[in-house]
């Protein structure tokens, strides 16, 4: 999967839950007024179904999953760190 | 006990049942640095249960801010799937599903396997704790928490004395809470106590809204979050619980009530009969994906695959 495959497929599966949202790749969604930190759980678990990893416990924090730019930000990390990962 | 209230006495803790609720208390008292046994008849219950800890402590920082270290979590919990693993707990806390025969069956073998002053505390969202206290030889050791789900999550919990339950049973019982950081909320001994009793009104009245076609599923869900500003509509809400426990607590509520505003709506029960229990089996009145993403219901009353 590119960059440009996740970058679409993130907003997509934002879309999906909150087809109201209209927002930035650099927008922090949680910002927005009516997405709370519950669905960042969601991201992580469709960033890690999606590219079969799982992401580090020290990575999991609201901050890497606050927008789609953050959240490719953090693929783009963990592709380099991939052979030291499970 | 001690003195001192900010050094909170760890006790030896017993759950019963690794469902939703089992699991979650389960998770909390670890954290709180509690030691647990967790005890269900079904094995796979348990491994779901462990699985879902360690995600839930995994996902801490996310949703608190604090990380939970998973392993130390689970290394506070022991799994068994014999009632007689509890032989040496201080308190134990019953979750078993709301049926009455089950109940009856389980603290019946509490009673006799348990020491005596072991406290029993019911997590029941319906029965009265009254009638759970007379089940066993120890009314006065006999208490109800209602704990809300995600227990690791909510900041409280009805507390709930039954007629025979001791000042010092609630005394105890609100410290141990107070060492999770749940505020026990006073509540009389009712049928359904005050957060269920209209909660599953609510439920219900908003599946008939559906059954009747007045709106959607996911129609019914916009009007709580839009113009009342709740986080989650009804409907969302009675597949988060379970579509087969809202069924069995209306069933409770109108037995115990005798009143028939409790009569469960016919699409919750065609729902529950079809195995759409919510969130837990995928489809409910909406449908979530494997990863439990929710997909609203469009267009067919109930979230029935169009």
């Amino acid at each position: 999967m590119t960059t440009g495959d996740l970058r679409s497929d993130l907003r997509a599966f934002i879309l999906d839950r909150f087809p109201q949202a209209d927002f930035r790749d650099d927008e922090n969604i949680f910002e927005l007024g009516f997405i709370n930190s519950l669905f960042s759980v969601e991201l992580v678990m469709f960033v890690e179904a999606t590219l079969g990893v799982e992401v580090p416990n020290d990575d999991l924090t609201l901050e890497n999953f606050e927008s789609i730019t953050s959240i490719l930000a953090l693929v783009a990390r963990l592709r380099g760190v991939e052979p030291a990962m499970r | 006990m001690t003195d001192d209230p900010l050094e909170a006495k760890m006790v030896n803790l017993g759950v019963v049942g690794a469902g939703t609720m089992g699991a979650g208390v389960a998770d909390l008292a670890a954290r709180s640095g509690h030691t647990v046994v967790l005890v269900d008849v079904d094995a796979d219950a348990l491994t779901r249960a462990v699985a879902s800890i360690r995600k839930e402590c995994r996902m801490s920082r996310l949703l608190t801010g604090v990380a939970v270290d998973a392993d130390q979590v689970l290394g506070r919990i022991t799994v068994a799937d014999d009632l007689a693993a509890l032989k040496a707990s201080d308190l134990v806390v019953e979750n078993v599903p709301e049926r009455w025969p089950l109940k009856l069956q389980v603290y019946e073998a509490l009673d006799r396997l348990c020491a005596p002053d072991t406290v029993f505390v019911a997590n029941t969202s319906a029965f009265p704790i009254t009638r759970i206290g007379a089940a066993t030889s120890r009314p006065d050791r006999v208490i109800g928490v209602h704990f809300m789900n995600p227990a690791p999550l909510k900041s409280a919990a009805e507390l709930i004395p039954g007629r025979r339950t001791s000042a010092e049973t609630v005394a105890q019982v609100r410290a141990f809470l107070d060492s999770l950081g749940t505020r026990g909320i006073d509540v009389r001994d009712a049928c359904g106590f005050v957060s269920n009793r209209v909660l599953m009104l609510t439920v219900n009245e908003a599946a008939f809204v559906v059954h009747d076609g007045v709106a959607d599923a996911e129609t019914v869900d916009d009007v709580f979050r839009s113009c009342f500003g709740h986080p989650m509509g009804p409907l969302e809400t009675a597949d988060l619980i379970g579509l087969d426990t809202v069924l069995y607590s209306l069933e409770v509520l109108l037995e115990h009530f005798g009143d028939p505003k409790f009569r469960p709506c016919p699409l919750l029960r065609a729902l529950t009969d079809a195995g759409y229990h919510g969130r837990k089996t995928g489809q409910g009145f909406h449908r979530y994906d494997s990863q439990g993403h929710v997909h609203r219901a469009g267009g067919a009353p109930g979230g029935e695959t169009a």
